[in-house]
């Protein structure tokens, strides 16, 4: 295995036009963005609100969006580009493939799910023949702990979300790739399953090698997961490093904001007690007791 | 103010599907209710069935929902059942749904939608007063005067999630129910459209009803919380006990797989990458 790093994308510019084809205004929904995923396999996260530009980058590096400036490069090749010197359509998507934000979106709703399993398998020549294909997925689908079995015949409104996101993720590991490119993968998903998905995309780096380029708007479920964070705000990065570092030590105020919106569990609001004052309530409940101190190995 | 006593409510006419089971629970006044649960435990049916929306097929199988509402002019109390809700509505009690980005008339401009469920005594004193009302009302909630003209596909999520809160709250109402009104928003936004709620609840001192299947959510806002299970209530109190002391294995569970900051990461947890 050489170092050459998965992902390099250096300078990445995608400019909207905006009103009609003469007047009008253009602008950067993303604005000169660079970072590099190295060649040992990990999870990088971008994280932002809506607007921020995180799902246009993702678009871009699924080739779903053409850059309007600066490269990706993938392996060391050129995504973009000529006809002749960048990758090919069928090599691009057997080592980058994506996981999109609701599932029951993802998969049409008259064909049963286990369909899209074999075509993977099919149409990127995982699989010669059916028998092989059927293997393959349940192969994929038994990493994600659930098998071919028990999906078979089934349409997506009988799973619930967090299952049915459980099979994208099978669908997107039979072709083998580099590189999974996941939209929000979880925000569709229960909170009280969404823990068990951040938790196989760990298992699936670390077993199966496989990077993973996370987009989100939580910051929690980036931190937990992430091995590098990116931040975003209209269009740029605003702070990017390791999570631990990050969030002990933000530098920049969009990041603390973020940060200060997550409603989480241990400190209250500032602006709630606030409220609370004005209004002439006793904070009573948070002065009672003190927050619990649970981990998270359950 | 509404008192459920032990009901049961479902689907279908030939068959009954049990959605909500053997449930007893008390909104009381002045006080933020959160109803927490995973997707399928009832919480939104449950809703509906306080709301006394049964135009879906929703039937109450057994036990009551009996509220008691004080009307604002005369003074008289009103006790009623949730099925003769419908005359209280956009009056005494108001319904924020689930799925804000398609339940707004995509047909009609905001300011149509704001009047159009108003009661008799908010319309007084003319259009165009009642337009400044609606105005000066919308802009604490970060809304422009231009939104009442546009369509509600010329707003952004979040924006449509404001203007139903805002319609939800106009009316003044004793009660408001609102499942899961931030859902599927960033959180920055969340956070003011939740702050935006306290405010209206702490002003008006009525009670607010909040679904929601982030705990981190009920955590923050809330003052009561009932964690729902399968169609049951598993465990309900004071927030902070629930948080502090978790009674039921599934609440325990619910908190546990609690994201948070700078606690415990993936990467540490499974001990592979050092």
């Amino acid at each position: 295995m050489t170092d050459t790093p998965i992902l390099e994308i250096s300078n990445l510019t995608r400019t909207y036009r905006k009103g009609g084809l003469f007047g009008g205004t253009s602008f950067n929904a993303v604005d000169n963005v660079t970072f590099t995923l190295p060649s040992t396999p990990q999870v990088f996260s971008i994280v932002g609100e809506s607007g921020s530009g995180k799902t246009t980058v993702a678009r871009m590096i699924l080739r779903l969006v053409e850059p309007s400036e600066g490269s990706i490069r993938l392996l060391g090749r050129p995504l973009s580009g000529k006809a002749h010197d960048r990758i090919d359509d069928h090599e691009f998507r057997r080592l980058v493939q994506p996981i999109f934000q609701n599932p029951f979106e993802a998969f049409s709703a008259y064909l049963p799910v286990e369909a899209y399993l074999r075509r993977t398998a099919l149409n990127l020549r995982i699989a010669s023949n059916d028998a092989q294909a059927v293997e393959a997925s349940d192969a994929a689908l038994r990493s994600v702990g659930l098998s071919y079995e028990r999906i078979a015949g089934k349409y997506i409104r009988q799973f619930s979300g967090g299952e049915l996101q459980r099979i994208s993720v099978a669908r997107a590991l039979i072709p083998k790739p580099k590189l999974i490119v996941a939209d929000e993968p979880v925000s569709m998903v229960d909170a009280s399953l969404r823990m068990s998905i951040v938790n196989l995309f760990r298992q699936i780096v670390e077993e199966q090698g496989v990077s993973f380029i996370y987009i989100t708007h939580d910051l929690s479920t980036a931190y937990y997961l992430s091995d590098q964070v990116s931040i975003m705000n209209t269009g740029r990065v605003v702070e990017s490093g390791v999570p631990t570092e990050i969030l002990d030590n933000p530098q920049q105020a969009y990041t603390r904001e973020l940060m200060a919106a997550i409603p989480t569990v241990g400190e209250r609001w500032s602006e709630l007690a606030e409220i609370d004052s004005q209004f002439g309530y006793a904070d009573a409940r948070h002065s009672k007791v003190s927050p619990p101190t649970i981990n998270n190995d359950a | 103010m509404i008192t459920v006593d032990n009901v049961t409510v479902g689907y279908g006419t030939a068959g009954f599907i049990k959605a909500v089971d053997q449930v007893s629970l008390t909104i009381n006044d002045n006080e933020i209710l959160g109803i927490a649960g995973e997707s399928g435990s009832g919480k939104s049916t449950l809703m509906r069935a306080v709301y006394g929306d049964f135009s879906t097929g929703l039937r109450i199988l057994s036990g009551t929902v009996t509220g008691r509402f004080v009307d604002a002019t005369s003074g008289q109390v009103i006790e009623a059942q949730s099925k003769n809700f419908a005359p209280l509505w956009w009056d005494q009690l108001s319904y924020i749904p689930q799925g804000s980005m398609s339940v707004l008339n995509p047909l009609m401009k905001i300011e149509q939608q704001v009047v159009d469920g108003l009661p008799a005594r908010e319309r007084k004193g003319g259009s165009h007063a009642l337009r400044q009302r609606i105005a000066g009302f919308f802009s604490g909630f970060g809304l422009e005067e231009t939104v009442l003209d546009a369509y509600p596909h010329q707003l952004s999520g979040g924006m449509r999630q404001r203007v139903l809160v805002a319609i939800a709250a106009f009316v003044n109402p004793r009660l408001i129910l609102a499942d899961e009104p931030t859902t599927a928003l960033d959180v920055v936004v969340q956070k003011k459209i939740l702050l935006m709620m306290v405010e209206i609840q702490r002003r008006q001192r009525n009670s607010l009803v909040l679904v929601s299947h982030d705990l981190g959510v009920h955590y923050q806002i809330t003052d009561r919380l009932v964690i729902m299970y399968r169609g049951q209530i598993v465990e309900q109190g004071p927030t902070a006990e629930i948080f502090a002391n978790p009674q039921h294995d599934y609440t325990k569970n619910l908190i546990a797989s609690l994201p948070r900051l700078h606690g415990k990461r993936a990467v540490e947890s499974m001990g592979v990458l050092a």
